[in-house]
């Protein structure tokens, strides 16, 4: 199975340097050819497991309770501006 | 004996006897971490100043005869649970100067039971690893053989218990990431009950398979530390409400007439002829003290790896999408290799086209490997199988073969699978280099774990071993 590393990346939002793309390329496609081994077992009409603790729907009552300050929130943030987070532009004028 | 290695246990008493001060433990183990973390690389972030704190608070406590259960002790944590003030990195350079605003679950819990909080031990980055090398400051060496790595991912958890660099230290078990560090140090290492702690404030790798576990350096110190860490938590969805029991209670209930099962899959070709030696004495030994051992199969065992190599990356992948370097951390290009390799599994195996094939199919296979153990457990109380098929692997060995790498967890992975509990205890040394076994039971069973671990300890004593033999 050969593996598409630029277009993952991107989906990923992955900055990879030029030279990193072809030593994934091998080595994902290594991992992928060994995840293969799956195809030999029959899995018709078996159900999904997600999840082990059998637990559904768990619920809290809604109430308020004091959560962090904006300033706690705030303080790893390395680019800020008036208690907001500062971002890039997305959008061009 | 030097106090830092002493057990919990041991140290408790010595508090509560005046023998020693929680200030005298904490330089004990201070004297340990200057001495040798340079060269072994365990801690990433010391909180010497507010350890020191916590202590002198302790023994005030102490002298005015109050008791908490783990009053003075110093712990360690893997560098993965979020402590309020005190830097966090993951062992990542993307949260290298990451300062958290509030404690996990765990800390608090550990806090408000006294414990004494020595710094942040180094791991592989984000947990993703067997070894400890693909920690972004470098890896943790074994000090047992410092040419060999320590076993990952809570490397520097491991190692600075058999140490001496503290009385117990915090762990999380996704693949093995506990038992098998444990087995690689002569250390006991719990992976609780998926569910069983609470995941709250610990920096996620796969949520469905994250166990909040712990290293100690006996069975009863680990069952005492899993009674503060264990129970329901409000801010932890998928911590079920199962009433917490007191874990030492049956400890010293012997073996007679429980049913231990033997999975001949783990039995295989590949796993090390002198690692087999030594589970077949330890099983050998709990037939002579009464267990029935009984042949069991495990027939999906070789579909584990495949399948926790989907299901794990593809939560990496959603779990590490938070990264954006705008509220916290640094910038998405500082994913070391490994992290981004598992982004690029995950976000793969969920795209358009290759979802049903990969992802779907895999959590298929997980319903029979749970199914497998299911089946067991109908006909035995709890099973014994080695941890890791090698011994611990010299330094440098693997890192260029990530498939290499992931096969070294094709006995631990299937319990995380399971969602089942799992106790490596130390079973004694081959070429000088500690080996373990591990104990697995049902959802829930960490008290019958901890009980068939005991019997074994008090009979052979191997934890007495630390690598300086002080």
């Amino acid at each position: 199975m050969k593996i598409n590393v630029s277009h993952i990346a991107k989906l990923a939002s992955l900055p990879l340097k030029e030279n990193e793309t072809k030593k994934y390329e091998s080595q994902l496609s290594a991992i992928l050819d060994y995840i293969e081994k799956l195809k030999e077992v029959k899995t018709e009409n078996i159900e999904e497991t997600s999840q082990t603790t059998g637990l559904e729907n768990v619920t809290r009552n809604d109430v308020a309770s004091p959560s962090l300050s904006q300033k706690d929130a705030m303080a790893n943030a390395k680019s800020q501006t008036n208690g907001f987070f500062k971002v890039k532009a997305i959008l061009e004028q | 004996m030097k106090l830092s290695h002493l057990s919990i246990k041991q140290a408790k008493k010595g508090l509560k006897e005046k023998q020693f001060s929680s200030v005298d433990l904490l330089n004990s183990c201070f004297e340990e971490i200057k001495k040798r973390n340079t060269n072994l690389n365990v801690f990433l972030t010391l909180s010497e100043k507010e350890a020191t704190e916590q202590a002198k608070k302790a023994d005030k406590l102490i002298a005015n005869r109050q008791d908490l259960p783990l009053l003075g002790i110093p712990i360690a944590l893997k560098d993965l649970f979020s402590t309020k003030g005190i830097r966090t990195t993951a062992a990542s350079k993307v949260l290298d100067d990451y300062i958290p605003p509030y404690d996990a679950t765990v800390v608090k819990k550990l806090k408000n039971a006294g414990a004494v909080i020595v710094g942040k031990a180094n791991c592989d980055a984000w947990a993703h690893g067997s070894s400890g090398e693909n920690s972004d400051f470098g890896p943790t060496k074994n000090p047992w053989n410092e040419a060999y790595i320590p076993g990952g991912s809570s490397s520097g958890s491991a190692v600075s218990v058999t140490a001496g660099m503290a009385l117990a230290a915090t762990g999380t078990d996704t693949g093995g990431s506990i038992r098998l560090p444990a087995s690689f140090t002569n250390t006991v290492g719990i992976k609780p009950t998926y569910g069983r702690v609470s995941r709250y404030g610990i920096i996620a790798m796969a949520s469905s398979l994250d166990s909040i576990g712990h290293f100690t350096k006996t069975v009863e110190d680990s069952a005492s530390l899993l009674n503060v860490t264990a129970g329901k938590d409000e801010l932890d969805a998928t911590t079920p409400p199962v009433e917490v029991l007191d874990y030492a209670k049956d400890l010293n209930k012997g073996v007679k007439g429980l049913k231990i099962g033997i999975p001949k899959e783990y039995f295989i070709e590949g796993l090390d002829k002198k690692i087999k030696e030594e589970i077949e004495k330890a099983i050998k030994f709990y037939e002579k003290e009464g267990a029935q051992i009984i042949d069991i199969s495990l027939p999906n065992t070789e579909y584990a790896i495949a399948t926790y190599y989907i299901i794990q990356p593809a939560e990496v992948s959603s779990n590490l999408a938070r990264y954006d370097g705008i509220r916290f951390g640094n910038a998405r290009e500082t994913f070391g290799d490994e992290a981004k390799r598992r982004i690029m599994l995950g976000t793969f195996t969920l795209s358009v086209g290759y979802y049903d094939a990969y992802y779907k199919k895999a959590m298929r296979v997980r319903t029979l490997i749970k199914q497998d153990f299911d089946n067991a457990f109908e006909k035995v109380d709890a099973i014994i199988a080695p941890v890791s098929p090698t011994m611990p692997w010299k330094l440098g060995e693997k890192v260029n073969d990530p498939l290499k790498m992931y096969l070294s967890d094709v006995f631990a992975a299937p319990i995380n699978l399971a969602g089942i509990p799992g106790l490596s205890v130390p079973i004694g040394f081959i070429d000088g280099l500690p080996v373990g076994m591990q104990i697995l039971g049902p959802h829930f069973s960490e008290s019958l774990l901890f009980r068939i671990g005991q019997h074994y300890e008090i009979n052979h004593n191997w934890h007495e071993r630390n690598p300086y033999g002080l």
